[in-house]
């Protein structure tokens, strides 16, 4: 149903972006969707359905809104400005659980179609990972942690990459004059760099939100947004969406709860039952990526090798690899 | 010997080399241009392909660019606080180098940032950094640090030429030298006219800067230091890297300006003034800093290696196998060759002495490349990748051809320096003269008495 919206409304974005850019200025940086979707209620009579909603505001004013407005919303163009905000009063959070996940790399392509990436730039990327000699690898999906106390966000000398009030760490690539210091800062490696022109940073049909991250920019700084643009349609970012065993569940600390589309839990439960930890605790940064460990793993580390020969080849280093491959499990 | 005569002498002495050029010093400047010239293609190629055709990649993201601004700014930074020291203790045997150190301080530091902004994806977007800037960025703290120092720098750098401009101002009717310049010379001397205020005015001023440079350079190499250090990278976040670099910077300042020293001396026929004397110097200057900058390379190690925190183990075994000759060279040769040569009285000769100085920069260009490098292909999450360019960095022929570009465009200002002024400053040489006369009127006084 959901998408259906989405398609209606992209027939007449255009309109529409207008139309937000507009009522922007009597709506000077609300973020607050309701309040946004009133101001633009007596602009978009001529063209109403008749259908109206009534919908309650933040502040407890109940206001009537056309409907084909509801439908349009979600794909409303953020500007740099906005998106410095945050979505307000959320707090975003990702939960990983490696126990269940096979690198079926499904996370990774569907973040790669949502940001428009080419084949070898990750925003998601899974890597193999051992705790100690005797332990069994396991896959571990990672992206940006969107941390607290943000590295990259610290050293940027011009704001280009900036910490929200809802969590998400974003870059703003009209602003990043690639120094790359926040790379080398990250000890994440959440981090990609453009390094050469590429004919899709040409498509201008969009226009350009720290939200989207598209279309990127030739010698500037990408990475993981926890897609925004989706949150505020009230969808789980493109990698949740994607994993087919509901590996990565998604939502927010101030309602503590979070879903993986399948089903819906309590955050601080599932952290404190699980043992969730967070990836290099002892560095500081204070990650809002939490892992739930590798234990009681549904499927064998095998498995995972049934991707292209290019991703097994990323892993030949891993000694646990080598001694499977002696094996000729793999 | 009255001043007048005294100064039209040393314009006599140093008039020639700036009326002529001969066939051997422009076949010099011309291959300097050609190397410049291929220098620019390559940037021309960096600015229109994007930094693709680098070596720099996703993890590697710095490469001998940053290596190039840390050793060019250290060599500045070092020359502002040596030249600060001479001039401030009013050293004795200055006269024959101050202007050689002050002349590689103000060209390094020109040429040093050049390599900084090569590393930047966007330049187009340089002025970012004014329009929006973020006060608690390393970045910024070190662009703040660097435009001080290049405008203290060259202040400094003019009031130490304005009475040479004057002497040159004074004599140069008499000979065969452009108009150009001859009025280049009027409008730099300011009107200086040697007096015994103007003189003592000017001493004054420039006794401040010296002093004022100093810190300047220690400000700047601790802000430098600390673009690493600040970070939680590997091999970078260590509380001592701000005195190691000032250190490692001042080693290789001081070896940089013995090579400078000898090619001047050799080029410019200049043996009467730069004399033995300036290389012994030099080089038990050289040796106290490379057992100093030593026991800082050693102590920065051995933690390392001893405490063998996970993460610091895997860039050790790195540095151990991958690296293992670079960082023979770069701590063992380079650090304990020169204290070998140096160490013995009989071996501070000048041909010794500029041989431990080249080992030395060669010794320090590739330490820092271990510091730059090695740590950024040692991520806390492991590289798992199949592009090797991805997983190793080698610096492609664009990044070396700017590299040499870079060495070029020193080499060639300070020739045209050369051409413009005097590389001994007349007026410190009138300076001492002055100083004796003083000493033997006091004595004759003493002596009538």
């Amino acid at each position: 149903m959901k998408n259906k919206q989405i398609e209606e409304g992209a027939t007449d974005r255009r309109k529409f972006l207008k139309l937000g850019l507009l009522t922007s200025f009597t709506a000077i940086a609300s973020t607050s969707i309701i309040t946004n979707l009133a101001a633009q209620e007596e602009e978009t009579e001529k063209e109403a359905t008749g259908e109206v909603m009534r919908l309650l505001t933040p502040d407890g004013k109940i206001v009537e809104v056309s409907a084909s407005n509801i439908n349009k919303y979600p794909e409303a163009f953020i500007t740099p400005e906005e998106s410095r905000k945050g979505i307000p009063d959320r707090k975003f959070v990702m939960v990983i659980d490696l126990a269940k996940c096979k690198n079926a790399r499904k996370c990774v392509e569907g973040c790669q179609k949502g940001h428009n990436l080419d084949y070898h730039q990750e925003f998601m990327q899974i890597k193999l990972i051992q705790d100690n000699p005797l332990a069994e690898p396991y896959w571990f999906p990672k992206n940006c942690m969107h941390c607290d106390e943000p590295p990259c966000v610290k050293v940027c000398p011009t704001g280009a990459t900036f910490k929200r009030e809802d969590n998400i760490v974003l870059v703003d690539n009209e602003r990043c004059i690639g120094c790359k210091f926040c790379v080398t800062s990250c000890p994440y490696s959440a981090r990609i760099f453009n390094w050469e022109h590429k004919a899709k940073f040409d498509d201008k049909s969009q226009p350009y939100s720290p939200e989207t991250n598209v279309p990127g920019a030739t010698g500037t700084v990408m990475k993981c947004d926890f897609c925004p643009d989706l949150l505020r349609q009230g969808l789980l970012p493109h990698c949740a969406q994607s994993c087919p065993e509901g590996v990565i569940y998604f939502g927010d600390r101030n309602e503590d709860i979070v879903t993986n589309g399948a089903e819906t839990v309590r955050f601080s439960e599932l952290i404190n039952k699980r043992g969730g930890y967070r990836h290099l605790e002892h560095l500081g940064t204070k990650p809002n990526v939490y892992y739930l460990p590798a234990v009681d793993k549904l499927y064998e580390l095998e498995d995972g090798f049934d991707v292209n020969e290019e991703v097994k080849e990323r892993y030949k280093n891993v000694p646990y690899v080598q001694e499977l491959k002696k094996q000729g499990k793999i | 010997m009255n001043i007048q005569s005294r100064k039209r002498e040393l314009f006599k002495e140093f008039a020639p080399r700036l009326e002529t050029t001969s066939t051997v010093s422009k076949i010099y400047i011309s291959f300097l241009i050609a190397i410049i010239l291929v220098g620019i293609y390559a940037f021309y190629l960096q600015m229109s392909e994007g930094q693709i055709v680098t070596g720099m990649r996703d993890n590697v993201v710095w490469g001998i660019y940053e290596v190039n601004f840390i050793l060019l700014v250290c060599i500045s930074y070092s020359g502002a606080f040596i030249s600060g020291i001479l001039h401030f203790f009013h050293t004795p045997w200055k006269t024959a180098i101050a202007r050689i150190v002050e002349i590689i301080t103000v060209l390094s530091l020109l040429i040093g940032p050049i390599y900084i902004l090569l590393c930047m994806g966007r330049l187009d977007r340089l002025h970012y950094l004014f329009m929006y800037p973020r006060i608690q960025s390393p970045i910024t703290w070190d662009i703040i640090a660097i435009i001080t120092d290049i405008v203290a720098c060259f202040i400094y750098l003019y009031l130490t030429f304005i009475p040479d401009f004057a002497i040159l101002r004074d004599h140069c009717e008499e000979r065969d030298i452009p108009k150009w310049v001859k009025k280049m010379y009027k409008t730099l001397a300011i009107g200086y006219q040697d007096t015994k205020t103007q003189r003592d005015r000017l001493h004054k001023i420039t006794r401040t800067m010296s002093a004022i440079i100093i810190v300047l350079a220690i400000v700047a190499y601790t802000v430098l230091a600390w673009i690493f250090s600040l970070t939680l990278q590997p091999g970078w976040n260590s509380t001592i890297f701000a005195p190691y670099f000032i250190v490692g910077g001042l080693f290789s300042g001081v070896a940089f300006i013995i090579v400078t020293m000898y090619l001047v001396r050799k080029f410019y026929k200049l043996e009467k003034y730069i004399r033995k004397m300036h290389f012994k110097v030099g080089g038990i200057i050289l040796l106290i800093l490379a057992m100093l900058y030593g026991y800082f390379t050693f102590t920065e190690y051995f933690s390392r290696w001893f405490s063998h925190k996970a993460i610091d183990t895997d860039l050790l075994d790195k540095l151990f196998t991958r690296y293992f000759w670079e960082f023979i060279l770069a701590n063992y040769v380079g650090i304990l060759g020169p204290i070998g040569i140096l160490f013995f009285k009989k071996l501070r000769t000048i041909n010794w002495v500029t041989i431990a100085s080249v080992i030395a920069l060669v010794g320090i260009w590739i330490n820092r490349y271990l510091i730059v490098i090695p740590t950024l292909e040692t991520p806390y999450v492991p590289i798992q990748d199949t592009r090797v360019d991805y997983i190793f960095y080698a610096a492609s022929w664009v990044e070396i051809a700017l590299s040499f570009a870079g060495i070029a465009a020193f080499l060639l200002m300070f020739t045209l320096i050369g051409k413009l002024v005097p590389l001994v400053p007349m007026n410190y040489i009138l300076d001492s003269h002055l100083e004796t006369n003083k000493v033997k009127q006091k004595v004759n006084k003493e002596i009538s008495e």
